[in-house]
C-alpha cells in the first residue's frame, strides 16, 4: 500500500473519544449496573493495629433491602497472594486503620451504606506505631527498590571528596504523603457466570489485573475478563490490584449476585495508595565553579507491615550530573500504615525535589547561575551505568527555557523584587523520567470496505492513548486515521503492558506498528485485496523489547517557575509556569500538552498544597477528603505553557518517541521552591510550602 | 409532596414524584435519603453526572437546577420534584453539540474525561451568572451591577468549584473564554 | 444515613409546628446538612425543608436597614445591589465562601449555623466532644492547625467556618427568629457562643427555632469596608484567617484620625469574631500603620494559641493591619 497523505503521527488529531466525554456518553466502571446487582459498602478497621475479635451484623441484617454481611469468619478462601494487601477478608488481622474488615450487600447505595454505619465490629487493639523518622530504630535496607533497582549505589569515594571539596550544600528535604486522588474514585462492578469472573473495574491495567484475580480466585487467566473502557485517572493508583477489586469479587461470589463497589473518596485515603512520605539528605560537594565532586543522596520511607513497596527516591540522582563520587541509598521503615504505591512519577518526584532545590543552593553557595550550573555539570555517557544516551537534550531544554521565559539577566539576590506587598522571584529545576517499554501483543484487522481494527488491551486513562494509537496504526497501515478504529479496554484483546511508568504508548504503538506492518505484509501477499471475512495480522513485541540495544534512554525537560509571595500573610502563588520537554517524538502535539501541562499542574498542586496529614492518635491520614486535602483548583494554575524541543532518537521504538506522562510532575516542586527563595530568601526545605513556613520569616 | 414511612422503625421512607430532566417528565419513587446524583446515575441511568467525592467537594456531579448549578450530590431527590433538571446528557439540543462541547474538544479541554460533564454543566451556570453580572472574588468592588467581562482571572475564579486531577485548567480556560465572547 | 420523613410545609408557622416532632432539623441548601447525614455526624428522623418558606426576598425596611430573607441564597445575597452598594464587605465575603455551586444553593440561614469542619468532628470513629459531649477533644493534641487561637476551652478549639457569618458579625446584623413561643431577634456576633464546657451547641437557639431573616443595620461607613480571606488553595476553600473591617476617617491636618470603624474575624475562634478591643483603640486615634497595629495587639493579646496554630496570631495581625491601611488609601 501506498499512500501521499500527511503521517499522522505528529498531526494535531483532536482527542479521538472527545466526542463521548463531553456527551456524557463515555461510560466510566460504576456506570455499568448488570441486571440484579447489589450494591457494596465496605466497612473499615476503626483501629491501627490489631485483630477482629466479632462482628455483629444482627441489626445491619434487619434493615430492608440487606442481603449479606461478608467478613473474614464467613468470606470464601482465596489462594495465597502475591501482595499482602489482597488478602481480602482472609484473617482477623487489622494492619493499619482503614483496612476493609467487612462489606455490607444491599439493593440500593444508601442501604448498604446505613447497614455498614451500623455494624458492630469488635477489636482488639495493640499499640501503634505511625509516625516516619529518619532515626526509627526499625530503619532497614530493603532487597531493592521499586521498579527493580538497587537500594544503594556508590561511586569512588563520596565521603573523602565532600570532605575535600571547598563547596558543600548539606541539606535535609521532606515531602509528605500524597494521594494520587483521580477524579473518578476506583469502582468495580464484579460478576461470576458459569464462564468465570466479569468485572468492570477503574484499571490502569487490564491485563495484569486479570492475572492478578485469576490467581487469587484459582482459576486460569481466560475466565477472568477486565472491561475498562473508560477510566477516569490513576496516575499510577489503578495499576495494581486494590483490595475494593477482590472485595467486590469475592462479595459476589458469596450471594451469587453482580455486586456494584464504588471507594468512597474518604476510604481511598486507605485502601488504594498513596505516595510514601520521605525524609532526604542531600550532600554536594563542589568546587568554586560549580563543578560537582561528590553528590550523597539518601532517603528515608515507610511502608506498611504488610507489604513492602520502596520507593526509587534517589535513583535520578544517579543520572542527573557528572560527579566522580557519589553515593545513593534508601533505607525503609515498616509501620502500622496503610500501603503505599505508585504515585506519578515514583521515586523521580519526591527525589527530584531534593536534588534540584540542592543544586539551587550550591548555584547560590557558588554564585553560578542556576541554568549555568546544570550546564556544567552535564555528563557525556550515563553516571549510573556508563552506558551512552540514547539521546540527552537536557542542555537544549534549559537554554530554551531560559530564553522563552525571559531568564536572561535575572537578578540573582533573594527577597528584593516588590510589587506593592507581593515579593516576586523566578526559579529553575530539571526534569528527568526513564523511557521504559514492555512486551505487549496487538492485532490488526482489514475489513473489505478499507476499514482497519485494532486490538489491544491498552488503557486509556486520559493520557490520549486511543487518539495516539489511532494515529500510529494509520501510519503504519499508510491510511488515514478516520479509517482505523481502535478496540482497548478489555483483557479478552491482546495482552498489554499497564498504562505506567510513561511507557504505554512506547509498549503498545510497538506491537501496534509491528502487527500493522505484519498485515501490510499480508495484504501485499493478497494482492491487496481483502478476503470478504476480513484479513488479521497479529505480533508480540516481547523478544523485541527483551533484545534490544542496551542504552541509557531516558527523556529530560527544564521548568522555570515565576511566583509572587504575600508579604503580609505568607500566600505563595504560582503566576507563571514554562515546561521544556525533550521527549522524541511528539505523537501528537495537542495530547502531549495536555500530558506535560498535567503533570505541571499537579506538581504546583505538590509544591504548595497536597499532604496527606498521618494522625498520630488514631493512626489514618486525617485529612481524607477533598476539602482538606487541596489539590490545585482553576484558580491556582495561572499561565502554564508547555513545549518541546525536537528530538530525534532512532534507538527507542518505531515511533521515535520517549513516554511524557510522568516528566511533567518532575522538577515542578522544586521550580516553585527555588522560585518562592528567590522571591523571599527563604528556603523552604519541607513541602508543601504553607504560608506559616515563611511567615515569620518573610523580609 | 408527601412521604410515605414503610416502616418506622428500621425501613425506608419513600416518596412518589415527577421529575423533569432535560425537557422530559420521569416518574421515580425515591427514598428520602436519595441524592438527585444518585438517582440520576443508579435509577434514571443519566450517568453523565459523575460521582467524585459526593460531598460537595469536587464539582463533577454538576447539573444545573433551574437553569443554576448546583451539586447534585448535596440536592436531595426529594426537594427537586418541581424543578428543571439539566445535565450533560441535554447540553447537546437539535442534533448539534452545544458550543461549549465543542470548544472543549476544539481546545483539548479535557483528558480522562471524568470531570468534564460538571465543568461543562458548571460552565454553562457560569455564564449565566456572569451574563447576569453577579460579582466574584476577583470582580472589582466598584464593578457597577452590569455584565462582567470573563477574562482569564474571572472564568479560573468562577471554575473554582470544579476540580481537574488531570489538570485540563488551561484548555477549559481557553475553550470557556472563546465561548463567553 | 438514617432514613427520615420529609416534609414540605406551606408557611414558617406550619414549619415551627413540623419541628415540634422528635429528632427534626430544618432544611436549607443542604450543603452542610447533607453532607454531615451522609457522614453520620446529623441524624434526624424528620426534615423540614424551610427553603419556600423561610424568606428569599431581600428589602430596603422603612428605617433605611436591608431585611435579608434567611432562604435566600447566598448567591443572591452576593450579586444584590443594596448588599453590593452598602455593604460591600458583605459581599465579598460570601463570594470569597465556597463555590458558585455552593452559593447557589446555600441559605443565609444554613450559612449562619453551619457546623465546624474540625476533621474530628466530621470523622464519627473518633472522638469529639461537640460530636459526642464528654468523649474528648482529639484535636489539642492533634490536628488543629486550622482550629481556634481565641475563646477557646478545654473541652473544645473549633472554629466558625463561616465567611459570610464574619461581615455580618462586623456589621452587627440581627438574626430574627420564630419560635415555638413567638420571634424574637438575636444581634450577630450574639448569635453564636463560645464553647466552654458545652461545645456541643454552637448557638444560642432554643430547639425549634426558624431564622425567618437577617437585618443589616443602617451603616453609611459599610459603604468602604472590606472582607480580606487568607487561604491555602487561592479559591474553593475555608479561611485560615480572615478579617472584614469598615473603616471611617478623618483626613485632617493631623493626619488621619479613625472616626469610627467595625472588624471582624474569621478562622480564629468558635464564633465570628468581633475585634471589639481593637475597634476601641482605634476610634479616635490616629489611622497610621503603627496605630493598627497596636489596635491588633490589643485583640490578640487574649490569644491562647496552640502549637499547630501559633502562626494565627502574626497573621491576623498583618491581616488587620493591611486591611485597615488599604482601607485608609481608599479614602483620601
Ligand atoms: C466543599 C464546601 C466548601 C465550602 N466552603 C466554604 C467557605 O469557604 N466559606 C464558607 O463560609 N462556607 C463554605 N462552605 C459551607 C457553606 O457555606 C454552608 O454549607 C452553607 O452556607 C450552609 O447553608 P445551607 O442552606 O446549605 O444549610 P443547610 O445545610 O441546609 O443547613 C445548615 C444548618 O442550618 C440549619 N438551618 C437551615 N435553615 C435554617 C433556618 N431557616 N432556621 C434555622 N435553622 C436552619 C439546618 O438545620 C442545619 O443545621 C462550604 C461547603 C462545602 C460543602
Ligand atoms: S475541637 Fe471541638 S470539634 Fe474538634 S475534636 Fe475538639 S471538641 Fe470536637
Ligand atoms: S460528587 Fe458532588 S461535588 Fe463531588
Ligand atoms: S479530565 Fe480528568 S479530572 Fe478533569
Amino acid at each position: 500500500m501506498t499512500t501521499t497523505a500527511a503521517p499522522a503521527v505528529g498531526s494535531a488529531l483532536p482527542r479521538v473519544d472527545g466526542l463521548d466525554k463531553v456527551t456524557g456518553r463515555a461510560r466510566y466502571a460504576f456506570e455499568h449496573t448488570p441486571r440484579d446487582a447489589l450494591y457494596a459498602a465496605p466497612v473499615q478497621a476503626t483501629i491501627a493495629r490489631g485483630e477482629v475479635d466479632r462482628v455483629d451484623a444482627t441489626e445491619a441484617l434487619r434493615r430492608p433491602g440487606v442481603v449479606a454481611v461478608v467478613w473474614h469468619a464467613n468470606a470464601p478462601r482465596l489462594a495465597p497472594a502475591d501482595d499482602a494487601e489482597l488478602a481480602v477478608l482472609q484473617s482477623p488481622r487489622v494492619a493499619y486503620r482503614g483496612q476493609y474488615v467487612a462489606v455490607v450487600l444491599a439493593e440500593t447505595p444508601h442501604e448498604a451504606r446505613e447497614a455498614a454505619r451500623l455494624l458492630h465490629v469488635e477489636y482488639t487493639a495493640e499499640p501503634h506505631d505511625v509516625e516516619l523518622r529518619a532515626d526509627h530504630p526499625k530503619m532497614y535496607r530493603p532487597a531493592q527498590v521499586n521498579a527493580g533497582y538497587a537500594t544503594d549505589e556508590e561511586h569512588g569515594d563520596p565521603d573523602a571528596a565532600l570532605a575535600a571539596a571547598p563547596v558543600v550544600v548539606d541539606a535535609t528535604y521532606t515531602t509528605p504523603a500524597e494521594h494520587n486522588n483521580p477524579m473518578e474514585p476506583h469502582a468495580t462492578v464484579a460478576e461470576w457466570h458459569s464462564g468465570g469472573l466479569v468485572l468492570h473495574d477503574s484499571t490502569q491495567g487490564a491485563s495484569a489485573l486479570r492475572r492478578t484475580l485469576a490467581a487469587l480466585f484459582g482459576m486460569p487467566p481466560e475466565q477472568v475478563r477486565v472491561i475498562a473502557r473508560h477510566v477516569g485517572g490513576g496516575f499510577g493508583s489503578k495499576g495494581r490490584a486494590h483490595p475494593h477489586v477482590v472485595l467486590a469479587a469475592l462479595a459476589a461470589k458469596q450471594v451469587g449476585r453482580p455486586v456494584k463497589l464504588a471507594v468512597t473518596r474518604q476510604q481511598m485515603f486507605a485502601v488504594t495508595g498513596y505516595r510514601t512520605p520521605t525524609v532526604q539528605r542531600v550532600r554536594l560537594g563542589a568546587e568554586p565553579d560549580g563543578r560537582l565532586a561528590a553528590i550523597v543522596h539518601e532517603a528515608f520511607e515507610q511502608s506498611s507491615t504488610i507489604a513492602e513497596f520502596a520507593e526509587q527516591t534517589t535513583v535520578p540522582t544517579r543520572m542527573m550530573y557528572a560527579a566522580p563520587h557519589r553515593r545513593t541509598c534508601h533505607r525503609l521503615v515498616r509501620l502500622d500504615v496503610p500501603t503505599p504505591s505508585w504515585m506519578r512519577a515514583p521515586g523521580e518526584t519526591p527525589g527530584m525535589f531534593a536534588l534540584e532545590s540542592a543544586m539551587d543552593e550550591l548555584a547560590a553557595a557558588c554564585g553560578v547561575d542556576p541554568v549555568e550550573l546544570r550546564v556544567r555539570n552535564e555528563p557525556a555517557t550515563d553516571p549510573a551505568t556508563g552506558l551512552p544516551f540514547s539521546s540527552r537534550n537536557l542542555v537544549a531544554c534549559l537554554r530554551e527555557g531560559a530564553r522563552r521565559f525571559g531568564w536572561a539577566g535575572r537578578d540573582p539576590r533573594p527577597g528584593v523584587r516588590r510589587e506593592g506587598r507581593l515579593l516576586v522571584g523566578t526559579g529553575v529545576a530539571a526534569s528527568t523520567y526513564p523511557a521504559y517499554r514492555a512486551p505487549s501483543a496487538a492485532s490488526v484487522t482489514a475489513g473489505p470496505d478499507g476499514d482497519f481494527v485494532v486490538r489491544i488491551a491498552a488503557t486509556d486513562i486520559g493520557t490520549g492513548a486511543r487518539t495516539a494509537l489511532t494515529q500510529i496504526a494509520a501510519d503504519a497501515l499508510g491510511t488515514a486515521p478516520g479509517r482505523v478504529r481502535l478496540e482497548i479496554g478489555d483483557s479478552d484483546l491482546p495482552r498489554a503492558t499497564v498504562a505506567g511508568g510513561s511507557m504505554g504508548t512506547a509498549s503498545w504503538g510497538t506491537a501496534v506498528v509491528r502487527a500493522c506492518h505484519a498485515l501490510v505484509a499480508e495484504l501485499d501477499r493478497h494482492a491487496g485485496r481483502v478476503p470478504a471475512g476480513g484479513l488479521t495480522a497479529e505480533a508480540d513485541t516481547g523478544e523485541e523489547i527483551r533484545g534490544q540495544e542496551k542504552l541509557a534512554r531516558h527523556a529530560f525537560g527544564a521548568q522555570f517557575a515565576e511566583v509572587a509571595v504575600d508579604a503580609d500573610t505568607g500566600e505563595t502563588r504560582v503566576r507563571r509556569l514554562l515546561g521544556v520537554f525533550a521527549a522524541g517524538r511528539i505523537i501528537n502535539p495537542v495530547t502531549a500538552r495536555s500530558q506535560f501541562l498535567g503533570g505541571m499542574t499537579m506538581g504546583l498542586s505538590m509544591a504548595l498544597l497536597e499532604e496527606s496529614v498521618m494522625d498520630r492518635e488514631f493512626g489514618d491520614y486525617l485529612n481524607h477528603d477533598l476539602a482538606q486535602y487541596h489539590l490545585a483548583a482553576h484558580a491556582d494554575v495561572p499561565d502554564v505553557q508547555a513545549c518541546w524541543v525536537a528530538e530525534d532518537d532512532p534507538h527507542l521504538n518505531p515511533m521515535g518517541s520517549k513516554g511524557i506522562g510522568e516528566i511533567g510532575i518532575v522538577g515542578t516542586a522544586a521550580a516553585i521552591a527555588n522560585a518562592v527563595h528567590h522571591a523571599t530568601g527563604v528556603r523552604v526545605r519541607d513541602l508543601p510550602i504553607r504560608l506559616e513556613r515563611l511567615l515569620e520569616h518573610l523580609p | 409532596m408527601n412521604t410515605t414511612e414503610d416502616d418506622p422503625a428500621a425501613g425506608a421512607v419513600t416518596a412518589d414524584l415527577r421529575l423533569r430532566v432535560n425537557d422530559r417528565s420521569r416518574p421515580v419513587c425515591v427514598d428520602t435519603r436519595e441524592t438527585l446524583l444518585d438517582t440520576l446515575r443508579e435509577r434514571l441511568d443519566l450517568t453523565g453526572a459523575k460521582k467524585g467525592c459526593d460531598h460537595g467537594q469536587c464539582g463533577a456531579c454538576t447539573v444545573l437546577l433551574d437553569g443554576r448549578r448546583v451539586k447534585s450530590c448535596l440536592v436531595l431527590t426529594v426537594t427537586a420534584d418541581d424543578r428543571e433538571i439539566t445535565t450533560v446528557e441535554g447540553l447537546a439540543r437539535d442534533g448539534g453539540l452545544h458550543p461549549l462541547q465543542e470548544a472543549f474538544v476544539a481546545n483539548d479541554a479535557l483528558q480522562c474525561g471524568y470531570c468534564t460533564p460538571g465543568q461543562l454543566c458548571s460552565a454553562l451556570g457560569m455564564l449565566a451568572e456572569a451574563a447576569q453580572g453577579w460579582p466574584s472574588a476577583v470582580t472589582p468592588t466598584d464593578a457597577g451591577d452590569g455584565e462582567v467581562r470573563l477574562d482569564e482571572a474571572e472564568i479560573r475564579e468562577r471554575m473554582s468549584g470544579n476540580l481537574c486531577r488531570c489538570g485540563a485548567y488551561r484548555g477549559m480556560v481557553e475553550a470557556i473564554g472563546e465561548v463567553a465572547r | 444515613m438514617r432514613p427520615f420523613t420529609y416534609v414540605r410545609p406551606g408557611d414558617a408557622a406550619e414549619a415551627v409546628a413540623a419541628a415540634a416532632a422528635p429528632d427534626a432539623a430544618y432544611l436549607g441548601g443542604g450543603t452542610n446538612l447533607v453532607d454531615l447525614m451522609r457522614l453520620g455526624v446529623a441524624t434526624p428522623g424528620t426534615l423540614v425543608d424551610v427553603t419556600r418558606v423561610a424568606g428569599d426576598e431581600i428589602e430596603e425596611l422603612p428605617g433605611g436597614e436591608v431585611r435579608v430573607g434567611a432562604a435566600v441564597r447566598n448567591a443572591d445575597l452576593a450579586g444584590h445591589p443594596l448588599i453590593r452598594r452598602r455593604y460591600p464587605m458583605l459581599a465579598q465575603a460570601v463570594v470569597a465562601g465556597a463555590s458558585g455551586q455552593i452559593r447557589n444553593m446555600a441559605t443565609v440561614a444554613g450559612n449562619l449555623l453551619q457546623r465546624t469542619r474540625c476533621p474530628y468532628f466530621q470523622d464519627v470513629t473518633k472522638p469529639c466532644n461537640k460530636r459526642n459531649p464528654g468523649s474528648g477533644c482529639p484535636a489539642r493534641d492533634g490536628e488543629h492547625r486550622d482550629l481556634a487561637v481565641l475563646g477557646h476551652s478545654a473541652a473544645c478549639v473549633a472554629t466558625h467556618p463561616s465567611d459570610m457569618a464574619v461581615a455580618m458579625a462586623a456589621l452587627g446584623a440581627v438574626v430574627h427568629v420564630a419560635g415555638a413561643d413567638g420571634p424574637r431577634a438575636l444581634p450577630l456576633p450574639g448569635l453564636h457562643r463560645l464553647p466552654g464546657d458545652h461545645p456541643e451547641r454552637d448557638t444560642l437557639l432554643r430547639p425549634g427555632d426558624l431564622i425567618t431573616a437577617v437585618d443589616l443595620p443602617v451603616l453609611p461607613m459599610a459603604a468602604r469596608s472590606r472582607y480580606r480571606k487568607v487561604r491555602d488553595r487561592a479559591s474553593f476553600a475555608f479561611a485560615v484567617v480572615s478579617v472584614a473591617a469598615a473603616l471611617e476617617v478623618d483626613h485632617g491636618s493631623g493626619g488621619p484620625v479613625v472616626r469610627d470603624c467595625r472588624l471582624a474575624l474569621g478562622g480564629v475562634a468558635h464564633t465570628p469574631w468581633r475585634a471589639e478591643a481593637a475597634e476601641t483603640a482605634l476610634r479616635g486615634g490616629p489611622a497610621t500603620e503603627e496605630a493598627f497595629a497596636r489596635a491588633a495587639g490589643a485583640e490578640l493579646a487574649a490569644a491562647r494559641p496552640l502549637p499547630g496554630n501559633a502562626f494565627k496570631v502574626p497573621l491576623a495581625r498583618n491581616l488587620i493591619v493591611r486591611t485597615l491601611a488599604g482601607l485608609v488609601e481608599g479614602s483620601s
